[in-house]
């Protein structure tokens, strides 16, 4: 495919780039073009390469002998993070690389200080990066300590960072995961007017609405290899699903479980009045078997606190918890264990999975103690079978059930994580953001799962800030904001599971005033 | 079953990608096992030529190991409590009260023998105080301990009035003189080295073997995910905090019945330096999770034939601190380079 910008000189190109690790190939042949002055989104699943890629880019790996970056026309060394840039590259990463004791001036200047007779000026440096922060529209002055910033405005300073650096190649690796929608709307403003200033912007996501809305161009890479770019109007949903799976995603959201009946069976958990004191204040609901119940909300309504509680992961100050009709007091998770609940983790790195331990020993921890023999002696045998049955299960793509869980991609490690839960048979299963940093297939295979367990029996919260998402796998859906349960759509409920509904309850208008607040979004 | 698991499986199956990778994993596990081995070997063949055939010699392997043999059981407590992200500066204090207690126990007419409880005893219980400030209290591991290392230092100087204890009719002497003839005139085993691999074996058996040792080594990986899982933390830290102070315990057993006496002023002064010098010289991560016993094993083995080929060679004693701390520096260098080597 030929790409051209106005006849343009792309000021990145990158050409047949491959990368090879012992015993698997990363990349192989790869190319980009970016111009200035435009935003290209690269996309793909995970570990399709994009971030291989963009680490060949930064200098962190050296790509394999044949490939060539060229940076307005001229060939550059790959492998040199020094270099690279100096040449102009900056590339933000999704977790955020400064150092939070240091003021904003000081990590703008991190490594290049300005130093007067061997001291620090420190009033240099202020002075220094006052008119990138002003030109940036930053709220806060370059004296501010970082760990006082949320993450947004933190991200804002590795922006200032690059531009003070003349950066005039941005890389943004998923920018918008931690941030709430007003932020990700600011965000989004900014990279328009970099765009404007001429830098060429290399946008890295999942999410689709944030491609269609930032970029000019659109490459998909796939298993390591190019598959195309779309420039234009040419960019849309169906085509860029189709590249980047190489297949059509037909029935994306499985839903063959039979919500009218699982509303009819019988009532599994009860929740009454759940609070804590701070971020919930009183919430109940219930959930029958073979239910999918969605939990939606903006950022902050008290979603994941009200799942905690449930689980005694964190103290509460009020509420009963029902199973099965019997009254239960857990104080702690391992109590809710053992009546029957799991609870999979928003965030499954930092609460969920030990990174450095086998996929074998990630799956069986929930009911090593369960298969034990006398005195608490491993029952070896089991673990392999329940291993080897839940990398089938659930197609986990491993080479062996003995790597460690650290080295797997985002997808993989969610099912490790979601598999370590169904091995202990729950009758209630709590999902917090079960597909977030999660590729295309693998989210269809969670769905696929999902929907199996609810046609088990298996009574089923799921939390979701994927408003697309809830919709498509929950039968019914409560909504919360401001940590109480504000209303709930679908079901029995009389309102219909829609996007202005649920908007309407999240954002407080209530459900009379739908209407009016069309086209919103739940972040 | 999917389209994606099926486009997954052909991926995969077949490939000899799969095969390759699956041995480069059973290769690095087999790195990570074998850890310091080389250098331990190095150092022994090393050892062996600068003393003219005098190091590889039944009688002083036989002396290397015992030397060796407290060490590593104070070592394999450390492995325990290293594994979940702590420390424990309090050993080699511990040791010390534990001996005073043991000798003094085993003063008792006709009852000599309740020496070796009592010390045990004595180890547990400091463990326990250790485990309960550490879980309950959460406090940090490092504070806790430290203040046990001094505190209980000067518990073991007023067990005794600050004096030492002897006791020349000693009914556990066996367990520091005694040794067990494996070929007659040639190479024996001190039962002091039979007892410090029965405590590695033990504790093999506890880390990889049980429920107890998985819950080790996943709250040492992730504690907040160990919590969600369903892990008692707290039984978990107790229990390396008392598994720590029991060895400490059971080294005083051992330094007792060597000298059939106990100074609370000196014994066991700065043990818990060369116990944490094993744990880090086999490869243990220092912020928990990832480690092994037989890596500990080799560690001390390495500190032990350090020691003992310097006298040999006739390294002055002052060189000798300097030699060995550079050694272990130098150990957990290469072992960085291994280690990155290994993975990809």
């Amino acid at each position: 495919m030929t790409e051209t910008s106005g006849g343009r000189l792309p000021t990145l190109e990158m050409r047949s780039i491959s990368k090879s690790f012992p015993g698997v190939k990363a990349l192989s042949d790869v190319q980009l073009k970016a111009w200035s002055g435009e935003v290209l989104a690269l996309m793909g699943e995970n570990g399709a390469g994009k971030s291989t890629l963009m680490k060949i880019l930064s200098g962190a790996y050296v790509a394999d002998p044949g490939g060539e970056i060229l940076i307005d026309g001229n060939p550059v060394l790959t492998g040199d993070p020094i270099a690279a840039k100096r040449q102009g590259i900056a590339i933000i990463y999704q977790e955020l690389s400064l150092a939070p004791n240091l003021t904003v001036a000081e990590n703008i200047y991190l490594g290049m200080e300005i130093a007067n007779r061997g001291m620090v000026d420190r009033t240099a440096m202020a002075n220094g990066c006052r008119g990138v922060l002003e030109r940036l529209g930053a709220p806060f002055g370059p004296n501010t300590l970082v760990a006082t910033l949320s993450i947004a405005e933190q991200q804002l300073v590795e922006i200032a960072r690059a531009l003070h650096a003349n950066a005039k190649i941005l890389v943004m690796d998923e920018p918008t995961t931690a941030l709430s929608s007003r932020e990700t709307e600011k965000l989004f403003a900014l990279v328009k007017q970099l765009r404007a200033e001429g830098i060429a912007i290399i946008y890295i996501s999942h999410r689709m609405a944030e491609v269609y809305e930032l970029s000019d161009r659109v490459s998909v890479l796939r298993d390591g290899a190019y598959v195309g770019t779309l420039v234009g109007e040419a960019i849309n949903a169906d085509a860029l699903v189709r590249m980047m799976v190489g297949r059509e995603l037909k029935g994306f959201y499985k839903h063959d479980h039979d919500a009218s009946e699982a509303m009819r069976s019988e009532i599994v958990l009860e929740v009454r009045d759940m609070a804590d004191g701070r971020m919930v204040k009183g919430c109940g609901f219930k959930l029958h078997a073979g239910e999918v119940l969605g939990l939606a909300g903006l950022v902050g309504s008290g979603r994941t606190e009200l799942a905690r509680l449930i689980y005694a992961a964190d103290p509460k100050t009020s509420g009963d918890v029902i199973l099965e009709g019997k009254s239960r007091q857990f104080s702690t998770p391992k109590d809710a264990i053992d009546a029957g609940l799991a609870y999979l983790t928003e965030d499954r790195k930092a609460q969920g999975l030990f990174l450095d331990m086998t996929v074998k020993e990630n799956v069986n921890l929930g009911v090593i103690d369960r298969d034990a023999f006398r005195f608490g002696v491993l029952d070896l045998a089991s673990a392999t079978r329940r291993a080897a049955k839940a990398i089938e299960a659930l197609a986990i793509r491993v080479a062996s059930p003995m790597v460690d869980v650290g080295g797997l991609s985002g997808g993989n490690q969610q099912k490790v994580l979601l598999s370590r839960w169904l091995e202990t048979k729950p009758r209630v299963l709590i999902l917090d953001e079960p597909t977030r940093g999660v590729d295309v297939g693998a989210k269809q295979e969670i769905y696929r799962i999902i929907d199996d367990l609810a046609q088990q029996g298996v009574a089923i919260l799921v939390i979701s800030s994927e408003m697309p998402e809830v919709m498509g796998i929950a039968d019914r859906i409560l909504v919360m904001r401001e940590g109480v349960i504000e209303g709930e759509v679908g079901g029995d409920s009389g309102h219909a599971i829609t996007q202005e509904n649920i908007m309407a309850l999240a954002s407080g208008v209530g459900l009379a005033g739908a209407a009016q607040s069309a086209g919103g979004q739940v972040q | 079953m999917s389209q994606a698991s099926a486009d997954a499986k052909q991926k995969f199956a077949g490939a000899p990608d799969r095969a390759a990778a699956a041995r480069k994993v059973a290769f690095k596990n087999t790195m990570q096992a074998v850890g310091m081995l080389p250098v331990l070997v190095v150092l022994t063949i090393g050892f062996h030529l600068m003393t003219e055939g005098r190091f590889f010699t039944g009688q002083n392997i036989s002396i290397v190991l015992q030397q060796a043999a407290i060490n590593t059981v104070l070592a394999a407590g450390m492995t325990f409590v290293i594994l979940t992200g702590g420390i424990d500066l309090s050993v080699g204090s511990i040791l010390a009260a534990s001996a005073m207690v043991g000798v003094i126990a085993s003063l008792i007419p006709g009852w000599g023998l309740l020496g070796i409880p009592a010390a045990l005893l004595t180890g547990l219980f400091f463990g326990l105080i250790n485990g309960a400030l550490i879980a309950f209290l959460k406090l940090p591991p490092f504070i806790v301990t430290l203040g046990g290392l001094t505190a209980i230092r000067g518990v073991a100087r007023l067990i005794g009035n600050d004096q030492t204890v002897f006791n020349a009719e000693l009914p556990f002497a066996f367990i520091g003189n005694g040794s067990v003839t494996i070929i007659p005139g040639v190479f024996t085993i001190p039962v002091l080295a039979v007892i410090a691999v029965a405590v590695i074996v033990v504790s093999w058996f506890v880390l990889r073997r049980t429920v107890l040792g998985t819950h080790i080594y996943a709250v040492g990986g992730n504690a907040t995910a160990a919590r969600l899982s369903g892990i008692k933390v707290w039984r978990v830290l107790m229990f390396v905090y008392a598994a720590a102070g029991l060895l400490a315990g059971l080294g005083g057993v051992m330094s007792a019945a060597r000298l059939y006496a106990a100074n609370g002023l000196q014994l066991g002064f700065a043990y818990e330096l060369d116990a944490i010098a094993a744990v880090i010289l086999g490869g243990t991560s220092f912020v928990g999770g990832i480690g092994s016993i037989w890596g500990t094993l080799i560690g001390a083995l390495i500190i032990a034939t350090l020691t003992n080929g310097l006298i040999l060679v006739g390294v002055s004693d002052i060189w000798q601190f300097i030699i060995k701390g550079l050694v272990i520096i130098g150990a957990v260098t290469l072992d960085r380079f291994r280690t990155q080597g290994a993975r990809t």
